[in-house]
C-alpha cells in the first residue's frame, strides 16, 4: 500500500534555545511537544501515537511517555538511525495512521551536548557495549569528522571536486542564517571564509562542519480528515523512502550514500521527481554531506555535486535549487547531534509560506526533506520524505 | 612542511569470543582476513557469519600484507593521526591508521604494509598500515 496522502503534518515546532544550561533533556522534550502541540491546535490528550528515539531518556518511548503525561498511547515507534531518525519517523507515523494504528503522533527530539560540552565530532565515540564493528575502528580514532573527511578526499580525487565548491555549500547556509534570529552562526561567509578556516580533518575544516547545538524540535501528524478540522495550512505526506547503506562486507565505496537508495523509493511513491522539487531540506553535517546527498537524490549527475552547488545555486532567489532557508546545521541548528527533525520543520515552513520572507520560496507548493544518520564513511541510516502543500 | 605521526596511546580493544582468534594472530604479527566458503569471497570485518550468505561457514585466513591507500584523512587534532581504508591485496577494504611516516605527504593509491602497534596493556595490537 501507499502512505501518499494518508497523513498530514499538522504541527511543527523548533525549540529556540541553542544553549540549555537550565534545563533537562527531559524539559526541553516537553516544551517541544507543547510547542507543536500549540503550533497544530491539539492538546496532550488527543495524541494516541508516539516516536522518539535513543536519543530521549530512557527505555525506548516508555520513560518520555511517563514524564510527558501521555496515556493514551496505542502505538509506540522508537527506531533509532541516528539524524535521519525524525525524517523516518514522518514516514513510519504515515504509515502507522494510513493502517488506522493511531491517529495523532507525536515525534520529539531534544538534546544538550552544548551545555555538556559533549566533544562531538572530533573525539572517538560508540554507540554502545557489543558492537562488532567497535574494535576493528574505534582503536584507529573513528570520529565523525574523518569518517565524513574520508568521503570528501575520495570524492576530491575521483571527481575532482574541490574545497571551493564545498565552501559554496556552506556559503549559501550562511546567506540564509542571517535572517534567523535564532541562527547559532548568523554572519554571512565567503568561499574564502570557509576554505581559509582551520583544518579540522583534511579536506574538511572547521566551517564545512555543523554546529553543535542544544535544543530540538517536535513534529505532530495527523489523519487527513483530522488536518481538514485544524486552522493550519495543509501538509501532506506524499512519499517516504528509508534505507541504510554499509560497508558492504569490506568492499564499501564512500562516494554515494543511502540517498541512492531512499530518493527514489520517495520520488516513486509521490509520483514526481527531482526536477519538481521547489524546495529542499538537505543533511548538512558537513558539507560534503550534501553534496553527495544531493548527487544521489537525483539533483544532478554523480560526480557534478561540486559544480551544481557552486555560484549561489543552492540560495534561495539566486540558485535552482533553495536548500536549507532556516540556515541548516551548518549555520543555524543542530540539536542533540540529530538535524533529520529540524529538516523537516523548515521544509513544513516553507510549505507553509511561513519562512522567513527573505528566503521564502515564492508559491512552494512541493519539497523534500532528507537525512544521513550515523557516519557517511562507515555505516549510515538514510530517510527521505516528500511533502505537498494541499 | 612535514606532519610527523604522533604516537598517540591507543586504546584498549574489546576482545570478544568471536573476535578473539583475529587478534591472537595479531599478537603473533598476522593479519587475518574473513573468508566466505560458501562463496569463496573475503570479507572484512571478521565476525561470525558470512555477510554473503549469512551462514556460519566461515574462517580466518592469513592476508598478504599489503595493500593501497583508499582513501584517507588528517585528524588536525593535538596529536595528528592519519585515518584510512586501506584496499587489500585480497580485495577488502579496511578501516585503519598510516603511521611511522611525514602525515602530509599520504596520498590515495600509495602502496602501503601492515606493522602492529601496541595498545593498552595486555591488550592485543592494533593492525595499522606504514608506506611500502
Amino acid at each position: 500500500m501507499s502512505i501518499s496522502g494518508k497523513a498530514y503534518i499538522v504541527g511543527a515546532y523548533e525549540h529556540p534555545t541553542r544553549k540549555a544550561d537550565d534545563k533537562s533533556v527531559a524539559q526541553l522534550h516537553a516544551e517541544v511537544a507543547y510547542g507543536a502541540l500549540q503550533d497544530a491546535g491539539l492538546t496532550k490528550d488527543d495524541i494516541d501515537g508516539y516516536f522518539c528515539t535513543g536519543a530521549a531518556p530512557g527505555l525506548g518511548p516508555l520513560n518520555m511517555a511517563d514524564y510527558l503525561g501521555l496515556t493514551k498511547l496505542r502505538h509506540l515507534d522508537s527506531t533509532d538511525v541516528g539524524g535521519s531518525s525524525y525524517v523516518l519517523h514522518v514516514g513510519h507515523a504515515a504509515e502507522a495512521i494510513a493502517l488506522g494504528l493511531c491517529n495523532i503522533a507525536l515525534v520529539t527530539l531534544a538534546g544538550r551536548p552544548r551545555a555538556e560540552a559533549m566533544a562531538t565530532g572530533t573525539a572517538p565515540r560508540t554507540w554502545g557495549a557489543n558492537v562488532p564493528d567497535d574494535p576493528f575502528e574505534i582503536p584507529y580514532g573513528r570520529t565523525v569528522a574523518n569518517a565524513y573527511a574520508m568521503c570528501a578526499m575520495r570524492h576530491m580525487y575521483e571527481f575532482g571536486t574541490t574545497s571551493e565548491q564545498l565552501a559554496w555549500i556552506k556559503v549559501a547556509a550562511s546567506t540564509h542564517a542571517q535572517y534567523n534570529p535564532h541562527a547559532m552562526l548568523p554572519k554571512v561567509v565567503t568561499v574564502e571564509d570557509v576554505v581559509n578556516s582551520p583544518m579540522i580533518s583534511d579536506p574538511l575544516h572547521r566551517l564545512d562542519c555543523c554546529v553543535i547545538s542544544d535544543g530540538g524540535g517536535a513534529l505532530i501528524l495527523a489523519r487527513p480528515e483530522i488536518a481538514k478540522s485544524l486552522k493550519r495550512p495543509l501538509v501532506k505526506v506524499k512519499g517516504h523512502g528509508e534505507a541504510t547503506k554499509n560497508q558492504n562486507a569490506g568492499y564499501t565505496d564512500l562516494t554515494y550514500s543511502g540517498a541512492r537508495f531512499s530518493g527514489p523509493r520517495a520520488f516513486e511513491e509521490a509520483g514526481v521527481t527531482p526536477q519538481d522539487i521547489q524546495y529542499a531540506s538537505i543533511y548538512d553535517s558537513f558539507t560534503i554531506t550534501v553534496l553527495i546527498q544531493l548527487e544521489d537524490l537525483g539533483f544532478c549527475e554523480k560526480g557534478q555535486g561540486g559544480k551544481f552547488v557552486a555560484d549561489g545555486n543552492l540560495i534561495s532567489g539566486v540558485g535552482k535549487l533553495p536548500f536549507n532557508t532556516d540556515g541548516g546545521g551548518l549555520c543555524n541548528n543542530h540539536p542533540a547531534n540529530r538535524g533529520g527533525m529540524t529538516k523537516v520543520i523548515e521544509a513544513v515552513r516553507q510549505l507553509r509560506g511561513e519562512a522567513h520572507p527573505k528566503v521564502q520560496v515564492p508559491g512552494c507548493t512541493l519539497a523534500l526533506a532528507h537525512g544521513t544518520g550515523g557516519l557517511l564513511g562507515t555505516r549510515h541510516g538514510s530517510a527521505t520524505v516528500v511533502l505537498e502543500r494541499e | 612542511m612535514a606532519t610527523p605521526a604522533s604516537n598517540r596511546a591507543l586504546p584498549a580493544i574489546q576482545v570478544d569470543p568471536t573476535n578473539k582468534p583475529y587478534f591472537d594472530a595479531a599478537r603473533e604479527g598476522k593479519l587475518l582476513i574473513g573468508l566466505c566458503k560458501d562463496t569463496g569471497k573475503y570479507f572484512w570485518y571478521p565476525r561470525g557469519c558470512s555477510p554473503f550468505t549469512l551462514s556460519n561457514n566461515v574462517e580466518l585466513v592469513e592476508a598478504k600484507g599489503t595493500g593501497t591507500i583508499y582513501t584517507y584523512t588528517v585528524m588536525r587534532t593535538k596529536e595528528p593521526y592519519c585515518v584510512a581504508y586501506v584496499e587489500l591485496e585480497e580485495g577488502v577494504r579496511v578501516f585503519t591508521n598510516i603511521v611511522d611516516c611525514d602525515l602530509d605527504a599520504v596520498r590515495i593509491g600509495q602502496k602501503v604494509k601492515v606493522v602492529f602497534k601496541p595498545t593498552t596493556g595486555d591488550s592485543p595490537p592494533a593492525t595499522m598500515f606504514t608506506p611500502a
